[in-house]
């Protein structure tokens, strides 16, 4: 809109700005709290000027937590959901839009309706298929009584078994469908004229050769939005990596930062636990300023 | 290059019939334009041929094949879009050359032959450009370079030109027809621009609520129009209709109770109903007294330029008739003028089914 309305213009300054501080106000209390030594980090109310001891703090919670490997953890495991979902959910959408088949639209609005359930609702049968991912179809077997059938005939015992706890696969496979990235997709891939599916069938371009050839190449913007998003939502993601890696070599850094929090009998040094919060907090906000030109266009996603 | 045949097509979306059974042959190196109203099936016929729709029942054959089930890219055919549907993430030169790479070319040659469509459509210094920065012209011609550069069987070209700007229009139907002169390759073009259809075609297909009205070269449908339909199609400003009935042997009653010679040998039968038509453009302007003539009170004046169309009527006929001389400033609502009507500017048709009655004689006839 472009009006001028002086009083109002000034009023949604202040509304941002007012924002913006609500927003910064956590954030400084962290960076300071992470410059204190532990004596002043304790006093109430704790002093808001800086003090010197946070390259001190930093290194403590370093490597008390052990963040450099747990952190190269949260890196892989991130990108993986992230690069997963991505490509699945275009996938996904590319079926659902381009091909006509019995129960699209029950396949469609089961990935929809998935959107209403959160991680944690489904996460112990998440959880159990992780612990064995062929459990699914183990079961039919044993259903269907073909395990027994072939008990009978030959001795043999099916049991099928592929574990994926305490692996980056385990980590990473049962959380790369999504329904947000699918419906992302569905509705950018609706915005394509048909004339291009059909200059590029009139070419001699298969299906699999226009997704890759036309179709990705044009949702560059929202794979870089989806991306982004997701590799943020993956990274803070903490029951999820705690349950699947019982092993610490696999842990988050997320998960990880549950090693600094002062135990209730321990030493209060909220310092160090707060300049560990800043490091894992980093990453994705690296990942976000340099993705954000993008990231801005998948959103809005009216480029033509 | 090749012959494309159509035998009894049908298309039905659903239980809903859109085409009804068309008949057509298409010679080798042939410019046919299927020509109608929007919703009259040319579209979807082209895309019959194309392969981008299913056949309903019959045959549609390119080169003597059969082609029903055959994948668009088996056919042999190249598809020019009304809206370019150029890949936007593309450069031109990648745009012209995709069929090529999908069909595994040599990028060497690949590059050879993308040059040479690419100089002879004027569009070589753009090459590199991606499809958002050029003008409408400049993306219909890289369209056309995408077709051409197949060196296809067939040219299907869907109202290529309906994007365009008038001027561009006419440029780029001279260049349409240029190039076909060149290359000769069959093509085949739907439009709903009767002066796009006329300029283009060698022959033309008048389409009508899925079926065929008239096939022919443009002059004869144009003079010879097959039914009233393509009477009012074609032509600009629109034939003059006028209810009737046979009164007499070469005279007709119209509703109005006035009577009016019409060409004797058309043989009517004492009583039948017929609607007259006439075009604007063979009415004659007269001021003094004519022996028959109609008195005419203008009530409108559209001026072109080159002449002017005046909308009026005369008694209670409505009837538009084309000024074709240099400017008249006497031209004006409420002017009388003598109208004569000559014999064999008169087309019958009948007036319950619209066919063209009759041998009535036309201006064809009487050159």
């Amino acid at each position: 809109m472009v009006e001028r309305t002086p009083i109002l213009d000034i009023v949604s300054q202040v509304l941002l700005l007012l924002g913006l501080l609500a927003s910064l106000l956590p954030m400084s209390v962290i960076v300071i709290a992470a410059t204190h030594d532990i004596y002043t980090v304790n006093q109430v109310p704790m002093p808001l000027i800086p003090g010197h001891d946070f390259w001190k703090n930093v290194t403590e919670a370093w490597t008390r937590a052990d963040l450099g490997p747990k952190i190269l953890n949260s890196i892989v495991f991130a990108f993986g959901v992230a690069a997963g979902k991505v490509f699945i959910a275009a996938l996904s959408a590319f079926s659902i839009v381009y091909f006509r088949y019995w129960g699209k639209m029950i396949v469609f609005w089961a990935i929809f309706i998935t959107l209403m359930l959160p991680l944690e609702v489904r996460i112990v049968p998440t959880y159990a298929v992780a612990a064995n991912a062929l459990s699914p179809y183990q079961t039919l077997l044993d259903l269907t009584g073909i395990t027994w059938l072939v008990q009978q005939a030959t001795g043999v015992q099916i049991a099928l078994k592929w574990g994926l706890l305490n692996s980056y696969t385990g980590l990473i496979l049962p959380l790369i469908a999504t329904a947000t990235g699918t419906f992302l997709y569905r509705q950018f891939f609706l915005t394509l004229p048909d004339e291009l599916t059909e200059a590029a069938r009139m070419d001699g371009a298969g299906a699999i050769r226009f997704f890759f050839d036309v179709l990705l190449p044009l949702s560059r913007t929202n794979m870089a939005a989806l991306g982004t998003i997701m590799f943020v939502w993956a990274w803070n993601q903490y029951l999820w990596p705690l349950l699947v890696t019982t092993d610490a070599a696999h842990g988050t850094a997320v998960s990880q930062l549950k090693e600094l929090i002062p135990q209730h009998f321990g030493i209060p040094d909220w310092n160090v636990a707060m300049a560990g919060t800043l490091i894992v907090m980093l990453p994705p906000l690296i990942v976000v300023m340099l993705m954000q030109r993008w990231f801005v266009r998948g959103i809005v996603a009216t480029e033509k | 290059m090749a012959q494309v045949e159509i035998r009894k097509v049908h298309k039905s979306y659903g239980k809903v019939p859109t085409v009804h059974g068309i008949d057509l042959t298409i010679g080798d190196g042939e410019f046919v334009v299927l020509l109608g109203p929007s919703g009259c099936g040319k579209s979807t016929l082209l895309r019959m041929v194309a392969g981008l729709e299913e056949i309903t029942a019959g045959e549609i054959a390119i080169d003597g094949t059969v082609v029903n089930k055959l994948e668009p890219r088996e056919r042999g055919c190249a598809m020019v879009f009304q809206n370019y549907a150029l890949y936007p993430h593309m450069s031109v030169a990648d745009n012209i050359g995709y069929a090529l790479k999908v069909a595994g070319t040599p990028r060497a040659e690949r590059r050879t032959r993308i040059a040479a469509v690419a100089q002879s459509l004027g569009i070589a210094e753009l090459l590199d450009r991606k499809p958002g920065t050029l003008s409408g012209g400049q993306r219909q011609r890289v369209a056309i370079g995408r077709a051409m550069i197949r060196s296809p069987k067939v040219f299907l070209f869907d109202e290529p030109l309906s994007n365009l700007d008038a001027k561009l229009r006419a440029q780029m139907r001279i260049e349409i027809r240029r190039l076909h002169q060149k290359l000769g390759a069959t093509s085949v073009f739907v439009t709903h621009d009767q002066v796009e259809a006329m300029t283009l075609a060698d022959r033309l297909v008048v389409l009508n609520q899925g079926r065929i009205e008239q096939i022919g070269a443009p002059a004869e449908v144009y003079r010879r129009p097959a039914s009233r339909f393509v009477a009012g199609f074609i032509g600009a400003p629109a034939m003059n209709f006028v209810e009737g009935r046979a009164v007499a042997e070469g005279l007709v009653e119209l509703t109005t109770g006035r009577r009016l010679a019409i060409p004797a040998e058309a043989g009517l039968a004492m009583g039948e109903p017929v609607t007259i038509g006439v075009r604007p453009e063979e009415i004659e302007i007269g001021d003094g007294l004519m022996p028959g003539a109609l008195d005419f009170e203008i009530e409108l004046v559209e001026e072109l330029g080159a002449g002017r169309v005046l909308h009026g009527r005369a008694g209670e006929i409505e009837l538009t008739v084309l000024h074709n001389a240099g400017e008249d400033a006497s031209l004006r609502p409420g002017r009388r003028l003598a109208l004569r009507i000559p014999l064999p500017a008169i087309h019958l048709f009948d007036a319950a089914t619209g066919r063209r009655l009759g041998a009535s004689p036309s201006r064809l006839a009487a050159e």
